[in-house]
């Protein structure tokens, strides 16, 4: 049963809303349109098909949608597009909620629980919506002594962090931000970072448990750094080339580099989960020693963006894995070669290939994410003594033994230019 | 064979029990509790050379209720429902012994079927407290999975639990003389049932839990408690048992029907954190047998309770009657003047005895196995306090 104040009156109610209205229609038509339009006039539109595209021209083509897709079709071709939406940080950020959402339903299926259930009524889908209003509307309390400056630009490096992997990552050919010839050692150097800025953060909490949970997330990553590194060292090897679309084009010459570097690609999800401190490798914030280890002293929004963060970072090295092991975008071609919509002709931007690779890449990323969500519920969590030591003497090992392999597979003329399986 | 102090001694030799002044500087003192998420209503500070700990001090005392001051108010029927507080997951086994030591005092024979259904609650209340202590072990160690599989198994025993007594978790079901009312239709194949899918559910248990190389990884050989030292620090239950020592006062000194149950006391060798994790799992496997068999073997007819004068009064003198409950060995110790309310009431409780275990077994370890030694000992922090 719903509840209503003691005093409530319908007509009140019904008054409210439309002095509501009114005062938006008043502030919409006398203040947001002018400066909409002011701010128009300023900014260089470029000049579609024949027409020079001018504020008017601009705001109708926004309601006539046969129109719109000229403007869509220019947008696409801009940097600020592939930076802020596609294969940028928008696309990684929906990843991300996404996978917040699947994890708690995943993770509930596994435990005979039901998981997020009422927001949004259908399975708690706004669940996340939620939980970020939650987060935003709480205060951010900065502990007294704790060093403010990097207090607060800890969260901000750490979320920009991700999200300059992000940038690295190819999701179809040639939809990716920045392709550099190094860009698998970019994407190790800036991941590079994120150990640091979680000392940096549990040094300015100015505590003893994040202080601890620090040193804990600083032992861990440079002990999983060096395997991370080597195991995809052998697909370097095979690929011959350090660029990440070149990775994913020798896969698509010959086959999976999974089928032929297993241990590497084991190496490498290995190291992942504790690049992420996900479960069983989740020492830097383990709840029931260390509270809540280098979060700790996190509060509200703080709180928010590091775990916006290390979900857009699950992204990024579930795609790195696709990229480097499971051939990135190739797949069996699934979208016809052209599509004739009933009312707005969207063949001008259809692109068959591109939205087949992006198609396959989602859903062999997805299917990373499922793996690497998985020993959240199976597993318990690992002692430090036996995390450093798996680091040091076995992973390395067995890097080093796959690395001959591949190298074998060079020198024996299998793989690489001319080889008996690059067809 | 090392006693207590040599391993005070042996630790001090080897740098972990640092006392110097000077040396101070080194050790970060981390306080664990009340408000630390491993801890419950307790507190303990530890002390740390790098990740290992060096000193533990526990402080116990937050949650202190006086319930045996409370017991000196009231007559021995009114003190049930308050001497069920402090362990609440497991209150018909903390009222049974009082039960007893009242009935020894006034002098009551509790009837046969009222001594079977008594034993066949604080059965099913064993299971409800071990599989909540279960979960709190599991995501002590950072496994989710095993904090909500028990908690969401625990709820059979409750709904059983509630359908003999009328209540989920406080049943204030044994009394003096008996039980407070009878079996409702139909329980007995209920229980059953019940029990049979549980049995399966421990299987898995094993599977998930137990078998885990990771979990093997983490409580192997860490904490050992040898059997000289368990029987020196005095400790009880599942941690005694795990040391190998297999006393369990259901069978040392039988209370109503357990002579003539057939069960084994469970007890493993080793007497690290893996065995006293294993043996409160154990003891809920025997526990299932312990059930079918009371239920198998129960008069299927007459009286659960023995009659009472309104206000109990028996000479005066003293008795001290103890049961094994989920923690081990849990006595009263009641002195009567002669009027219906107790002279003194002193409850010797496993939880305290085992907690005395806790810096003895924390020195020396590293700091991540504090919540997999704190917790395998089987320690409530509500009823240390009492």
């Amino acid at each position: 049963m719903a509840t209503y104040p003691q005093n409530f009156r319908f007509g009140e109610f019904v008054g409210s809303l439309i002095w509501l209205i009114f005062w938006i229609l008043i502030i919409v038509t006398l203040v947001g349109l002018p400066l909409l339009f002011i701010i128009l006039f300023y900014v260089p539109l470029p000049p579609i098909g024949d027409e020079v595209l001018t504020p008017y021209l601009f705001l109708t083509m926004i309601v006539d949608p046969s129109r719109t897709i000229p403007i869509i079709e220019h947008l696409m071709t801009t940097d600020l597009f592939r930076v802020a939406l596609f294969p940028g940080f928008t696309y990684a950020a929906l990843i991300a909620a996404v996978t917040i959402f699947v994890e708690r339903k995943f993770l509930a299926k596994m435990q005979l629980r039901i998981g997020p259930l009422y927001a949004g009524k259908i399975e708690g889908i706004l669940q996340l919506v939620a939980d970020g209003l939650k987060l935003i509307s709480k205060e951010i309390i900065v502990p007294s002594g704790a060093d403010k400056v990097l207090f607060w630009a800890a969260p901000i490096m750490f979320v920009s962090t991700a999200a300059a992997v992000v940038a690295l990552i190819p999701v179809a050919p040639g939809w990716v931000v920045a392709d550099i010839d190094v860009g698998l050692l970019a994407v190790f150097a800036i991941l590079g970072f994120f150990p640091l800025i979680a000392l940096l953060f549990s040094w300015a909490s100015n505590s003893k448990y994040p202080f601890i949970g620090g040193m804990r997330a600083l032992h861990q990553m440079i002990a999983f750094e060096i395997p991370f590194i080597l195991s995809a060292l052998s697909v370097v090897i095979l690929s011959g080339t350090l660029n990440l679309t070149g990775i994913v084009d020798a896969q698509l010459q010959s086959y999976w580099f999974i089928f032929f570097v297993p241990i590497s690609a084991f190496v490498f999800y290995i190291s992942s989960l504790a690049e992420l401190e996900r479960i069983p490798f989740d020492l830097p914030e383990a709840e029931s020693e260390i509270v809540a280890g280098w979060l700790t002293e996190t509060s509200g929004m703080i709180y928010g963006l590091i775990q916006l963060g290390s979900y857009v970072k699950t992204y990024v090295l579930a795609a790195l894995f696709v990229v480097l092991f499971l051939g990135g975008w190739a797949g069996p071609m699934v979208f016809p070669p052209e599509v004739h919509a009933p009312i707005i002709d969207i063949s001008p931007i259809y692109d068959p290939v591109a939205a087949n690779a992006t198609l396959w890449f989602t859903l062999k990323t997805f299917g990373m994410i499922l793996l690497m969500l998985l020993p959240r519920g199976i597993s318990p969590r690992i002692r430090i003594d036996i995390l450093l030591h798996t680091g040091w003497y076995k992973l390395i090992v067995l890097t080093f033994i796959n690395m001959f392999i591949a190298l074998a597979l060079i020198y024996g003329g299998i793989l690489g230019p001319g080889g008996l399986l690059v067809r | 064979m090392t006693s207590v102090e040599d391993k005070f001694e042996e630790s001090k030799k080897l740098g972990l029990q640092i006392v110097k002044e000077s040396e101070e500087d080194r050790l970060m003192t981390l306080s664990v509790g009340p408000q630390h998420p491993g801890s419950g209503h307790f507190r303990f500070t530890i002390k740390v050379d790098g990740d290992y700990i060096v000193y533990c001090d526990p402080d116990p005392g937050y949650v202190h209720r006086g319930e045996e001051k409370m017991c000196e108010y009231r007559n021995v029927i009114q003190n049930i429902p308050h001497l069920e507080r402090p362990v609440i997951h497991d209150s018909s086994n903390i009222t049974y012994s009082y039960s007893l030591a009242v009935e020894e005092l006034v002098g009551i024979e509790v009837p046969r079927r009222g001594q079977f259904i008594r034993a066949i609650a604080s059965e099913l209340n064993r299971q409800v407290y071990t599989l909540y202590w279960l979960a709190i072990y599991g995501i002590f160690l950072g496994h989710s999975t095993m904090f909500m599989w028990p908690m969401g198994d625990r709820e059979l025993f409750i709904d059983l639990l509630e359908a003999l007594t009328g209540a989920r978790v406080t049943h204030a079901y044994n009394i003096p003389g008996g039980v407070r009312n009878d079996m409702p239709d139909g329980f007995k194949d209920r229980c059953m049932r019940q029990v049979r899918y549980f049995e399966k559910r421990l299987k898995e248990y094993e599977d998930i839990f137990y078998n885990n190389p990771l979990f093997r990884q983490r409580t192997e050989g860490v904490a050992v408690l040898s059997k000289e030292d368990a029987i020196k620090l005095g400790v009880t239950g599942s941690v005694v048992r795990a040391s190998g020592i297999p006393y369990d006062i259901r069978k040392a000194e039988p209370y109503d029907i357990y002579n003539e149950i057939d069960f084994k006391v469970q007890y493993m060798k080793t007497g690290d954190c893996f065995a006293r994790s294993y043996v409160p799992f154990l003891d809920m496997k025997e526990s299932c047998h312990i059930i079918e068999q009371l239920l198998d073997k129960m008069p299927q007819s007459g009286e659960v309770r023995a009659k009472l004068q309104p206000n109990p009064k028996g000479p005066p003198g003293e008795a001290y009657r103890r049961v094994e409950s989920g923690r081990g060995a849990l006595g009263y110790y009641i002195v009567s003047d002669g009027t219906p309310k107790p002279y003194r009431v002193k409850i010797s409780v496993g939880s305290f005895r085992n907690m005395l275990a806790l810096p003895y077994l924390l020195v020396g370890q590293k700091l991540a196995d504090m919540p997999a030694v704190y917790w395998s000992l089987n320690y409530w922090p509500v009823e240390a306090d009492r």
